[in-house]
């Protein structure tokens, strides 16, 4: 399957507020990126692929979507930010995908924390245009590596049960 | 005669945009939203300012029933006024956010009577904003309104 040079990265956007996600969304679409915003970790990787549901569906949810890049709130209830880069850091799948952090509060070990384990980008809310062009650099990038994500589902089509199975167990921290 | 109507609301939104500027009401944040509208999502700022008004009040009602009680839960209001700032500040509701640190400061002090003082003066910067913003979305739907019927 081909990628067109100029095929629009899709970006996942996570907030818990409302406001907030129709703003990233908004900054993201003028940046010319798609968009798929969704207000908690736990759905941001549903979405992502990682989670039981998935795994007894019929349809491979993970081998067309394509996650270039993911921007996340940090202050959510349940799975914070940090939470979902964890895991998100931590799945064998899902790792080399950029992960920016966003957060109205500005606290430097906070900020420290994130980009030491594994955040790109750690904007200050609110985020502004200027902030969304710096994502550029990250999710060009992640398109010239090759592919890990799509070539990890086509595997898994070739021997379903023993490399799914062992996939998930990874996550199981 | 449309033309010039729709001019000079267009100037009536403007310079009262402007005053709220001006009155540190909005900050530049206001402007980025303002910016961000185009003609695919000619209704942004509407739907923003909308979306803002029904959260604030929802957090300014729960916010009141809190501190009615006799022993105030402080780490639901802290909970509360950090949404509400957060809110304010993606909005450029700039008094608004000032209000909510006043308010997050004697709620980390664990100040009852402060917290009651901080909260009225946001429930006051609220109801400015909101009238100035019914104002502004006024203007709007009535511009709107104009160049559809130009159409």
């Amino acid at each position: 399957m081909a990628m067109a040079a100029d095929a629009k990265f899709h970006v996942l956007a996570v907030d818990d507020t409302l406001i907030d996600r129709k703003l990233i969304e908004k900054l993201l679409k003028t940046s010319s990126y798609q968009v798929t915003a969704v207000d908690s970790g736990t759905r941001a990787l549903e979405f992502l692929g990682l989670n039981n549901k998935n795994r007894n569906s019929n349809a491979d949810a993970s081998v067309h979507v394509e996650v270039s890049l993911i921007i996340t709130d940090y202050c959510m209830p349940g799975m914070t930010g940090y939470d979902l880069l964890r895991k998100i850091k931590c799945s064998s799948s899902l790792k080399d995908i950029p992960v920016v952090i966003m957060s109205s509060d500005n606290i430097p070990s906070r900020i420290n924390r994130c980009l030491e384990d594994g955040a790109e980008e750690f904007f200050l809310k609110p985020v502004q245009l200027s902030d969304v062009n710096k994502l550029r650099p990250h999710l060009m990038k992640s398109r010239c590596k090759p592919n890990i994500n799509k070539r990890k589902a086509v595997e898994e089509i070739a021997s379903p049960d023993g490399t799914r199975s062992r996939r998930y167990n990874e996550l199981e921290v | 005669m449309n033309q010039m109507a729709i001019a000079a609301l267009k100037n009536q939104y403007k310079s009262f945009v402007q005053s709220m500027f001006d009155e540190g009401v909005l900050d530049n944040q206001f402007s980025q939203l303002q910016d961000l509208q185009d003609s695919s999502n000619p209704n942004f700022v509407d739907e923003v300012i909308t979306l803002f008004c029904n959260d604030a009040e929802r957090i300014i009602t729960e916010m009141n029933r809190y501190l009615n009680y006799q022993n105030v839960d402080f780490s639901k209001l802290d909970s509360n006024v950090h949404q509400l700032k957060g809110s304010s500040s993606s909005i450029g509701a700039h008094r608004m956010k000032l209000a909510c640190v006043n308010l997050q400061q004697a709620s980390y002090d664990r100040n009852k009577e402060e917290c009651v003082e901080a909260f009225n003066s946001i429930r006051h910067e609220y109801c400015l904003l909101r009238s100035k913003f019914q104002f502004l979305m006024q203007i709007q739907r009535r511009i709107v309104a104009l160049e559809n019927n130009q159409q």
